[in-house]
């Protein structure tokens, strides 16, 4: 029921709007993997972000796109809970989770989403900030790198999304959205050179875009 | 409209579009078996998204009235924000663009009502005064002058002009207002503007030498324009008086308007895009760019063609005596 609805919502809400009300420049788009697993690493600046990131990808890969996302902001009440978990279908980050908690690591659910194949969507700003500016990127996602060498790591840059649905905004106003997607990296046996990279290579695919600053 | 009501020049017209396209289609298949070394990659693929242009606008003009308005308040829609996305808008004006955007229904539902006196001074009057004083009530006035005047060129541009194709389809002659001459008005419009360019493109291949404008666009030539223009106006000779009510020295008119219109729009569009330092405005229609790569010469035409046609004959609008 739950697989039938989130189909139902992709195609009824979520690629009309992307696709037709906002509408997409996607360069590079062979770059991405035809399969999992995989992590999509992008800079985060709206909603719009995850929802863009899944419309890349043919139908049949949906059940197997999972963003993760704050836990604490996505369940906030019950029925973003469940919309989140099985719309979406957001893997939850427990934010303030401390290893000396005496529970799993609080990436041990990415874990095993890779495990299964999966391709896990991540914005290591961790969270929206100001529109269409590059936050900080924090270094859970070198960690998760480390956990798995092995798993492609594909830097991809949003751009426009900011502008349409900036954080605290509920009215969408139209602007077309571009994508930037990078060749796959992977980790190399150092967490900081790691880090460096991937900014680095998301920073290149800003600058192809020659974007001002939206001010 | 259904396809048996069109006129029969119409029909003609829409089926050589598709005799055309088909030639083209052949003509690339033969050159790619003649000639495998050059890439014909590009062309190929302009010619792909022309058979697509082409059903979709001969679909516009065959479907029903609603239908063809909803059409042009699309492309209206996708122009403009194109435009939007592609310029240096302020953060502040987030909501003011949102109003912006209403103006395209609004303006399509005059065309639908055939309210004239509305449609003709909605955008240039009312969108004009009121988007400024929302700017103003937000507050900030670092580069107001310039948000301002980007949006209402936007407005005008993507919105106002495109509109006038619309309403020259659903035109009714004030005399004979059973007569549906839109549909062949708006082919000769569409399809003379997009010929002309192709004429002038050719031309300016062939003999084009000295440079009309070498600061905007630097592939055009004077041989390219007067060469274009001339084919234009010899193509609307004999294309008028089969598709429209009008004659052959009306037709000629017409045509040159579309030459000189045309011509103008693009070079317009192409000193927006150096402006802002990019090649192609989008990547919507593969092979020709985005929606105003492909709209930007109708920019032009479409209203100085429909002023035309509405300073000759007395037409049938809302508000007027029937």
């Amino acid at each position: 029921m739950n697989r039938v609805l989130r189909f139902l919502f992709f195609a009824l809400v979520v690629r009309p709007v992307v696709t037709i009300v906002l509408g997409l420049n996607v360069r590079n788009r062979e770059q991405l993997p035809a399969d999992g697993p995989a992590v999509l690493v992008a800079n985060h600046n709206s909603h719009l972000d995850t929802l863009v990131l899944m419309v890349l990808f043919p139908w049949r890969m949906l059940p197997r796109l999972r963003p993760v996302a704050a836990a604490d902001y996505f369940f906030r009440n019950r029925f973003w809970k469940w919309f989140s978990l099985n719309i979406i279908g957001i893997i939850p980050l427990d934010r303030d989770a401390r290893r000396s908690d005496n529970r799993r690591h609080p990436m041990a659910p990415i874990s095993d989403s890779l495990g299964q194949g999966d391709i896990v969507i991540l914005f290591p700003e961790g969270s929206r900030g100001d529109p269409e500016r590059l936050g900080e990127f924090q270094t859970g996602v070198a960690h998760l790198a480390k956990l798995h060498p092995d798993v492609p790591f594909y830097p991809i840059y949003l751009h426009g999304l900011g502008k349409a649905l900036p954080k605290g905004e509920r009215l969408l106003v139209p602007f077309f959205c571009d994508v930037f997607v990078g060749g796959p990296l992977r980790y190399d046996g150092d967490k900081a050179a790691f880090m460096a990279t991937m900014v680095e290579r998301i920073n290149t695919l800003a600058a192809e875009g020659h974007f001002e600053p939206w001010e | 409209m259904r396809w048996y009501e069109l006129e029969p020049a119409v029909r003609g017209a829409i089926g050589a579009i598709f005799v055309a396209l088909a030639l083209s289609s052949i003509l690339v298949r033969v050159l790619r078996a003649v000639r495998p070394g050059v890439d014909w990659s590009e062309v190929a693929q302009r010619v792909r998204t022309w058979w697509i242009i082409a059903g979709v606008f001969s679909f516009s003009i065959v479907a029903s009235r609603t239908v063809s308005i909803l059409f042009y308040a699309f492309i209206s829609y996708l122009a403009l924000k194109e435009y939007l996305s592609l310029i240096p808008t302020r953060r502040a004006d987030r909501r003011v663009l949102f109003w912006a955007y209403l103006a395209i229904p609004l303006q399509f539902f005059w065309v639908y009502c055939e309210w004239y006196g509305m449609f003709i001074i909605f955008i240039p009057v009312y969108m004009f005064l009121l988007l400024p004083m929302r700017m103003v009530s937000i507050g900030q006035t670092d580069g107001f002058i310039r948000a301002a005047g980007t949006l209402h060129w936007g407005l005008m541009t993507m919105v106002f002009s495109i509109s006038h194709a619309a309403f020259l389809l659903i035109l009714r002659l004030k005399e004979a207002p059973e007569s549906r001459p839109g549909p062949g008005l708006v082919l000769m419009l569409v399809v003379l503007t997009e010929l002309n360019d192709i004429a002038q493109f050719v031309w300016g291949k062939t003999c084009g030498k000295r440079k009309i404008l070498p600061t905007v666009s630097p592939g055009k030539t004077w041989g390219g324009f007067l060469g274009g223009v001339a084919t234009t106006v010899v193509l609307a000779t004999f294309a008028g008086p089969w598709l429209t009510p009008m004659n052959h020295r009306q037709a000629a008119f017409a045509g040159l308007i579309i030459g000189v219109g045309g011509f103008v729009g693009d070079v317009c569009i192409s000193a927006m895009k150096r402006d802002l330092k990019i090649k192609d405005s989008g990547a919507l229609l593969p092979g020709h760019g985005g929606m105003l790569d492909r709209i930007d010469s109708l920019t032009y035409t479409a209203p100085l063609y429909f002023h035309y046609v509405y300073w000759l004959y007395l037409f049938h609008t809302h508000g007027a005596e029937p």
